[in-house]
């Protein structure tokens, strides 16, 4: 909860602008994202290339849902509508169409954001656990929609995928090359994810997860905030869904399974909300997880749920959100 | 034979009598889940499971037992009651400080062990549970068939629903529980033990999840996933109906299984989505639902 002193309340009323220095970014920001950056380029060298990608495309995923639930405080429930629907258009236009990477990748973006602001801008019509409930249903209504659709190949997905060549020239046959450009897109999603946080933007946004009432009073149009960070968010997870297409050759139901939007909770909750760098380590851990379980059926499952109920009761700040307690600095 | 605007009445009254059905279920399931949001403000997500659990039960009940489907009908509410007030007991309970968003990840991460569990245990390809020897059968209705077991399963539900809102609105109990739901902290000062009466609402709404699992066992097959798509049109069926008032919730269960069972008819393809479409329509007409109070 908020406690406002008086001289806070004159004070914000007489600058309604944060004026606070958050442009440049801290020296120890600025050393993790250099170390992530490395363990980027190591890795594939030492790690199975399609494994990395994995954790690469879902650690966007988690950190565009993040920027939603960790700073503007909603919970949405159906984000595996907009990671989904990206991969499906995605992975069409680039066998059915022929399009090239890049192309077909904005493609799935552009949809995501597009589904992001109709939905989003019935879902925050309703607040707390309806917009949950909300999200979940536009979400599940996108599945059906899956199910059904014509191009989508029902149960089977879109297969078989042409990786194709990057801008016409370069070619993504060897899982080294898709490695590149997926490293290059997640590192520039997670960095635009970080700009947006700390924006003037991001801090009213703050502001308003904190005291929504305190927010209107101040005169910021509140709702409009929520439907741009809702559709940031929302073409941010096309993003990392579109770009998956091209690592599995593969867009299916699983991408769209309401599952799959509880996944990203998960990964979200365990790594810490509302910390910078923690979707990247939760959604690393989950990965890894479910690696080692994937021959043991519905364990993942099980695993999954007890990983949710222990986060939950007893360790809601994250891993990311512990370490940010030890070193008292802001990650 | 008459024909009503180029479909043949067996159909259309086939497709509303599943719709009736379908919205028993919805009724009784958003019925639980606004009986539990009211005290316990959150939402249940393990509620589809809990579903899913009764059908199991009483399967398991049948098959390890040889416990029929009437005792089945009385004793698996109690059992997925007892499994809801343990859960209440250890888990639910030391969230209420909290935003209410950790009891939703709480009971989403609940719904999952156990989907998984059972699984794991039975499949997923669903196990038999046949219609007790009493409701075998049908009645031929001159315009339609009707099985007997579909029309035991929309009075069940109904007198259960009708049951219901009776306690709640007529009785000194129901009194009691709407009062918390304004305002637990003065109900308690007046000696009313306001936490025992949340567990036991969280068991009572369970119970009638749990009962609503028995009722579907010989529709539906009894398999793992079977709570798990039903509630999320549940969900939407809440955000339709609101949750504030008990008559509505039921009417708004009952009317979405015959909107959906008439889709079937006309077009069939819509008829998985029509629901959340309404939805939709709903949030941009009146955004706190047919029956909800402005929040």
């Amino acid at each position: 909860m908020v406690s406002v002193t008086d001289t806070e309340t004159t004070s914000a009323v007489a600058e309604p602008r944060i004026r606070q220095k958050t442009m440049g970014m801290p020296t120890h920001h600025m050393a993790i994202f250099a170390m992530l950056l490395a363990a980027g380029i190591v890795a594939p060298f030492m790690l199975y290339p399609v494994f990395v990608m994995k954790v690469l495309c879902f650690a966007l995923f988690a950190c565009a849902f993040n920027l939603l639930l960790g700073f503007g405080g909603l919970l949405s429930f159906g984000h595996a509508a907009y990671f989904g629907s990206a991969s499906y258009i995605s992975a069409h236009a680039a066998k059915v169409w022929g399009l090239s990477p890049e192309l077909s990748i904005l493609a799935g973006t552009a949809t995501a954001a597009v589904l992001g602001l109709v939905f989003g801008s019935l879902a925050i019509r309703r607040q707390g656990i309806y917009f949950a409930m909300v999200t979940l249903a536009f979400a599940q209504m996108v599945y059906f929609f899956s199910l059904q659709a014509p191009f989508t190949g029902g149960e089977d997905g879109i297969q078989g995928v042409p990786r194709g060549n990057l801008f016409g020239i370069i070619s993504l046959q060897s899982h080294f090359a898709v490695y590149w450009m997926v490293l290059a897109i997640v590192f520039i999603g997670i960095l635009i994810i970080y700009r947006i946080i700390h924006s003037p933007f991001g801090q009213v946004l703050k502001a308003i997860r904190e005291n929504e009432p305190r927010a209107i009073s101040l005169g910021y149009r509140v709702n409009r905030y929520k439907l741009t960070v809702f559709v940031l968010s929302a073409t941010l997870a096309g993003l990392a869904g579109a770009t998956k297409v091209f690592v599995f050759q593969l867009a299916s139901l699983t991408d769209v399974h309401w599952s799959m939007s509880g996944e990203v909770v998960l990964m979200t909750l365990l790594g810490g909300m509302g910390t910078v760098f923690g979707p990247i380590v939760g959604a690393a851990v989950i990965v890894t997880m479910q690696n080692y379980l994937a021959t043991w059926g519905a364990w993942v499952t099980i695993v999954q749920g007890i990983v949710f109920v222990i986060c939950v009761m007893l360790f809601r700040e994250g891993i990311v959100g512990v370490i940010q307690k030890w070193t008292k600095k802001s990650l | 034979m008459f024909e009503l605007l180029g479909i043949p009445p067996q159909a259309l009254f086939g497709q509303l009598l599943l719709g009736l059905i379908n919205g028993s279920f919805y009724a009784m399931l958003s019925l639980g889940l606004a009986i539990i949001f009211g005290l316990l403000n959150i939402i249940n997500f393990t509620h589809g499971a809990q579903y899913m659990l009764g059908a199991f039960v009483a399967w398991m009940l049948l098959n390890y037992l040889g416990i029929g489907y009437w005792w089945a009908l009385l004793l698996v509410p109690i059992i997925v009651g007892a499994t809801g007030i343990i859960i209440e007991r250890l888990l639910i309970s030391r969230l209420y400080h909290l935003d209410h968003l950790y009891g939703l990840l709480l009971t989403f991460g609940l719904a999952l062990i156990m989907q998984g569990l059972l699984r794991n245990e039975y499949g997923i390809s669903g196990l038999p549970y046949g219609i007790p020897a009493e409701l075998a059968g049908g009645q031929n209705l001159g315009f339609m068939f009707l099985p007997n077991y579909r029309g035991w399963v929309v009075i069940a539900s109904l007198a259960v629903c009708l049951g219901t809102w009776f306690v709640i609105e007529k009785t000194r109990l129901g009194a009691y529980l709407r009062a918390a739901t304004e305002n637990p902290t003065l109900v308690g000062a007046f000696g009313i033990n306001v936490p025992l009466m949340i567990t036991l609402t969280y068991g009572f709404g369970v119970a009638l999840a749990g009962f609503a699992g028995v009722l579907a066992a010989p529709i539906y097959s009894v398999n793992p996933n079977m709570g798990a798509d039903l509630i999320i049109v549940v969900f939407a069926v809440v955000v339709i109906g609101g949750m504030g008032s008990i008559l509505g919730s039921v009417l708004t269960g009952f009317g979405l299984g015959l909107v959906e069972g008439l889709t079937r008819v006309f077009y069939p393809e819509g008829s998985a989505v029509v629901i959340f479409v309404i939805m939709a329509i709903v949030l941009m007409i009146k955004p706190a639902g047919l029956f909800g109070r402005t929040a």
